[in-house]
């Protein structure tokens, strides 16, 4: 077997998230370096509050100022932080319980190391220098040897709420596209076509992706198609992409390869738009270097008849 | 409840740190055919199917769809799926069934986590607005519940060890697992927890076929009945919760019936050492109890499959006559967020 192709991917992407009532109160709070939580109609106080009891799932939106000191209620010593993680020397996750609070909050605690940390321990927020409504408004909590602090009174009114956060994401993979579509892109790159044979149906698949769907079996005669191939349905683009150097309006059709069970997609060239048609016979047109052809172009042949690529379509 | 449903064939993979040479359906294909293979359906004569996966592991939007051509899905067949572990999908499976509308069921489960790192993006699960940002790492969770139950006197790290090395010692007996025989309990990966406490990370795939009534009897010479099957689930905020009980698990496992008469077996899914002795507590199991006798999520934990492997271990010792009645457990989110249960039996003997 060759060697597996392997490629980076990056996923990132900024969530967009509104916020209701409690929560807008709650992180406009640590932009104000104010502390909320929510009364529940049982009389805790939840913090970080939420919009619905947790217990009843009764709305509720009767806020309350508490302390930004509290005690540690569990803790486990990260030493190798990972990124995002709100510190990057080695730290201690915690459950913080505020002064005035029944239930706690996750966050980062700055410690010397683990045997700096127990349960019980007390500890008050230390705020971040630059805060815009998030949770990340507390940089991290940090040992404390005082008295609780004294709430303000807030009332949970703030001036000019936020009302949304932006929640980046980045993920990072290495995708391998698995037997049968390495055996693909590897020929491709020889500028071949080479699909996957079902073994039930006879069907030949390109891009072969190592099942048949039909029969839900595993493919695996390699067969080459093409390079030619005929038009069995295709569209005019009219709209640019971004990134694309491409005139428009042009072709994007479906080109069902000689010998191929499937058709694929690819852009036609070298003949008017408007002269596109239903079984226009086509052939590959390769850019030097490039691993995939740039686009299709008419090979002149006569078109191909209807019954040839009625299954195609 | 007016029919009987049994889980009549069960296949997984062998669990490997990373399956990069196949594609997701070139790895779940073997274990379709499997369970086909020992009924002898095809395609054509499954009524229902239904699987587990997330996209968010291997970074490939819609993979279950190209998964589908595992199954054979044309002409169109009867289908569902779960963001969830395939024990999920064997839940929805089994309500198919209920209503008469199946006969027969396939669910079938499967994760690739060689592609991504699977800690982080674990994190893509919780709370957005309060916990997602800070970006704390499956570990980092399960250790701050770990910290919790040694504060609480319910553990403490030898015991802990001693739940490793018992799993990883049952798996020698298990040619499908990916951690087998003796395995150090390392070093602390995040304290309290080593890496010995944690579960391998790993690709894999199973899958199930559920059957009802005399057909169930046709398909398998002794089926894997389930007596009940309840999930529960927390409140999603960490702190919000006891993290040293479990009371979504004991109240599935009172609604599926657990209590009513003792198991000789029961499989939990508990991907960190620590989760067992919370699960025990909750299931209220004892030492007469086999407890993962397949080594467990510690000797192979492929995400999205793990909950669902539970189910079809417990089914089959059942197949094998190794246990009469059996409770099969899963588990999804952090800290034991939510989690189903199952109760089997087999027929007399
Ligand atoms: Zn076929």
């Amino acid at each position: 077997m060759p060697e597996v192709l392997k490629a980076p991917l990056v996923v990132e992407f900024p969530f967009t998230r509104s916020l209701g009532p409690v929560q807008s109160a709650f992180l406009t709070g640590l932009r104000e370096r104010v502390v909320l939580g929510v009364k529940t109609t049982d009389g805790r106080t939840l913090v970080p509050p939420v919009e619905y009891d947790p217990v009843t799932a009764e709305e509720i939106r009767d806020l309350v100022e508490v302390a930004p000191t509290g005690t540690v209620t569990t803790w486990a010593w990260n030493h190798a932080p990972r990124r995002g993680q709100p510190l990057d020397t080695p730290f201690a996750w915690v459950l913080v319980r505020m002064d005035g609070a029944d239930t706690a909050l996750l966050h980062a605690l700055d410690a010397p190391g683990p045997d700096a940390v127990h349960t019980g321990m007390r500890v008050r927020v230390r705020w971040a220098e630059e805060r815009s409504g998030a949770i990340t408004d507390i940089a991290c909590f940090e040992p404390y040897d005082g008295d609780p602090a004294e709430p303000t009174g807030h009332s949970g009114e703030f001036e000019a709420p936020i009302t949304g956060i932006v929640a980046p994401a980045r993920l990072d993979y290495t995708y391998s596209p698995g037997r049968a579509q390495t055996a693909y892109i590897n020929a491709l790159s020889a500028r071949r076509a080479v699909g996957e044979r079902c073994p039930s149906c006879r069907k030949v698949y390109v891009p072969p992706r190592g099942a048949c769907p039909t029969c839900g079996v595993a493919t695996s005669e390699q067969v080459e198609v093409g390079p030619r191939g005929t038009v069995t349905t295709f569209c005019i683009v009219n709209i640019k992409a971004k990134n694309l150097d491409i005139e428009v309006p042009y072709v994007y059709a479906h080109i069902a390869l000689d010998g191929a069970d499937l058709a694929q997609h690819g852009r036609i060239g070298g003949i008017p738009y408007d002269q596109v048609r239903m079984g226009l016979r086509v052939e590959p047109v390769w850019t030097e270097g490039a691993r995939f052809p740039d686009h299709y172009r008419p090979t002149g042949e006569p078109d191909a008849e209807y019954d040839t690529y009625k299954e195609l379509l | 409840m007016t029919r009987e449903i049994a889980v009549v064939a069960f296949a997984q993979t062998d669990h490997r740190r990373t399956t990069e040479e196949l594609s997701e359906v070139e790895m779940l294909m073997p274990v379709l055919h499997d369970v086909l293979d020992q009924t002898g359906l095809k395609t054509a004569d499954i009524d229902f199917t239904c699987s587990g996966s997330s996209d968010y592991l291997a970074g490939r939007a819609f993979s279950f769809t190209l998964a589908l051509d595992g199954v054979g899905a044309w002409p169109p067949i009867s289908e569902s799926h779960v963001e969830m572990d395939g024990a999920w999908a064997l839940y929805e499976a089994w309500t198919k069934l209920l209503t008469g509308d199946a006969d027969t069921a396939l669910v079938y489960a499967y994760g690739k986590s060689s592609p991504g790192s699977v800690r982080d993006v674990l994190t893509r699960q919780l709370d957005p607005y309060y916990v997602a940002p800070l970006w704390p790492d499956s570990v980092a969770l399960a250790a701050l519940q770990a910290q919790a139950l040694i504060d609480a006197g319910h553990t403490d790290e030898p015991e802990l060890a001693a739940v490793a090395s018992r799993s990883r010692a049952d798996a020698t007996a298990n040619s499908h697992a990916q951690l087998r025989g003796s395995i150090p309990q390392g070093d602390y990966l995040v304290r309290p927890l080593r890496t010995g406490d944690c579960p391998p990370i790993g690709d894999g795939a199973a899958a199930v076929i559920l059957a009802a009534g005399e057909r169930a009897r046709e398909l398998c010479t002794r089926p894997a009945w389930i007596r009940g099957i309840d999930h529960r689930i927390e409140a999603h905020s960490l702190g919000v919760r006891d993290l040293t009980d479990s009371p979504s698990t004991r109240l599935a496992a009172e609604k599926a019936g657990a209590f009513e008469r003792p198991v000789d077996t029961a499989e939990l899914h508990a991907p960190f050492t620590s989760q067992e002795v919370v699960l025990r507590k909750a299931l209220g199991l004892d030492d007469t109890v086999r407890v993962n006798p397949s080594g467990g999520a510690l000797a192979a934990n492929p995400m999205m499959a793990a909950g669902l492997i539970r189910i079809g271990e417990a089914a089959a010792r059942i197949h094998r006559a190794e246990s009469d009645r059996a409770l099969a457990h899963a588990t999804s989110g952090p800290c034991l967020q939510q989690n189903l249960v199952a109760v089997l039996e087999g027929d007399p003997r």
